[in-house]
């Protein structure tokens, strides 16, 4: 059987080129009912499926290439669609932190105008260059008229002096500097003393005679006496009471304002008596 | 020599079918007188002589007629190649398997070229059983005594032959 396979092979062939031959020729003579060869439409048609099966193939390559370059594309959307959002986060915090700072000028706006004198607002530029004092660094100098010795106040209370001012920029004592000093008075008892600063962040309220009214939760607001800090302002709360042994209460105030989170100043532009005096002496 | 056999007994087929032609039996379809020397040729000679026979014998006929030139031609290639290929697989000498593979060839010949002119719209046929049936039965019959006659008439001569001088 299998060598008759093998003898039918070659006239397999042979048929199949007649069959062929066959075919072909009565496709050259017959015409389909469009009128078109019979020859034409087989060659056609036959064409039209290695055709098809070519584009089918080139089709499913190209495809795939795209495919390929859409992921391609995809993913290098996606990688600009992820910084797009890491911009937008960042310019999201941005715009939060405007916010928070046009509040903040708000309020500084509002300090200014409740304040009564004529100030000029700065922003903190730096902060504490070593720990052992409490200063920071404003972005106002003399060129925008503030002095040694002004008074630097934000909408929470009292911040500090101006101990240094140059052309454009300005260093501010805070009032917890160990060396600061302020006069206070308890706003409830109206009994006065001076604020100093103890180093740790806390203040401490000395010569309040050990008779005066003082209470926990005690306002503590400047006295102006000291001729630098204006009258009124809020310096603190009063956190510990003690009655000592001496004559003078030792009392604990913690600062109103938070140092740790302090942006946005206002210098009080009004120069302190004593540096008027020194100023109109120096004209004289 | 087995081709000038070939060719002669195609010819003379044709022929005859040519001056016999539209022999009908009792109306059923003309007999193919070709297509019976071409099965004939097929089954002796095995399928490329089979093939080579009905394609050019096809051609021939199919140029004589008024058909479409290559149907009967296509149709006769693959009748004498597949009887020539069954003529190798099987013992095919005996009358009624020749006649069976005559009965087959007809219908087999019939159904290529009677599809291939309905595949092509060129023509109808309406209910062609009864006519294929009975060609293919006239063919068989035909066939098979014209192969008898053929392969049993030369060595009966031949006898007559060497047999007069002894009744000399």
């Amino acid at each position: 059987m299998a060598t008759a396979s093998v003898n039918l092979r070659r006239p397999g062939y042979l048929l199949a080129v007649a069959i062929v031959l066959h075919v072909a020729l009565i496709s050259a003579q017959v015409t389909t009912s469009a009128g078109v060869p019979v020859l034409e439409v087989v060659t056609f048609g036959s064409f039209a499926e290695i055709q098809r099966i070519a584009m089918g193939a080139v089709g499913g390559v190209r495809d795939a290439w795209n495919g390929y370059l859409d992921l391609r594309g995809v993913r290098a959307q996606n990688e600009a669609l992820r910084r797009e959002i890491e911009a937008m986060q960042v310019r999201m915090q941005q715009e939060r932190a405007l916010a928070g700072q046009a509040e903040s000028f708000r309020q500084l706006l509002g300090l200014r105008e409740r304040a009564g004198v004529k100030t000029a607002a700065a922003e903190v530029i730096a902060g504490d260059a070593s720990p052992e004092f409490r200063t920071l660094t404003i972005d106002k100098g003399e060129s925008e008229g503030i002095a040694r010795d002004m008074a630097v106040i934000s909408p929470s209370g009292v911040v500090g002096r101006v101990i240094l001012a140059s052309g454009r920029a300005s260093k501010v004592q805070l009032l917890i500097d160990r060396n600061a000093a302020a006069g206070a008075v308890i706003e409830r008892s109206r009994a006065q003393g001076i604020v100093v600063g103890a180093g740790s962040g806390l203040l401490q309220m000395q010569y309040v005679p050990g008779t005066a009214d003082v209470v926990v939760g005690d306002t503590v607001v400047s006295s102006g006496i000291d001729t630098i800090y204006p009258k009124g302002f809020v310096i603190g709360t009063v956190e510990n009471v003690e009655r000592g042994g001496g004559t003078f209460h030792a009392i604990t105030v913690r600062p109103a304002v938070d140092f740790t989170r302090i942006e946005e100043v206002l210098v009080v532009l009004t120069p302190s008596p004593a540096r008027e005096a020194e100023a109109i002496e120096g004209r004289e | 020599m087995k081709f000038a056999k070939v060719a002669l007994g195609l010819i003379a087929a044709l022929a005859l079918q040519t001056t016999l032609g539209g022999l009908a039996i009792r109306g059923t379809a003309a007999l193919d007188l070709v297509l019976i020397v071409v099965v004939y040729v097929a089954l002796t000679s095995g399928p490329v002589v089979g093939l080579l026979a009905g394609s050019a014998a096809g051609l021939v006929q199919d140029a004589l007629s008024s058909g479409v030139l290559g149907m009967g031609g296509l149709a006769k290639t693959i009748v004498g190649f597949a009887v020539g290929v069954l003529g190798t697989q099987f013992i095919v000498t005996a009358p009624f398997p020749r006649f069976v593979v005559f009965v087959l060839a007809t219908v087999l010949h019939a159904a290529i070229f009677m599809g291939l002119y309905v595949l092509l719209g060129l023509r109808e046929f309406s209910e062609p059983y009864a006519a294929v049936l009975g060609q293919a039965v006239a063919n068989g019959l035909v066939g098979v005594v014209a192969a008898q006659l053929v392969e049993l008439l030369p060595g009966s001569l031949q006898r007559r032959r060497s047999g007069r001088p002894l009744k000399r």
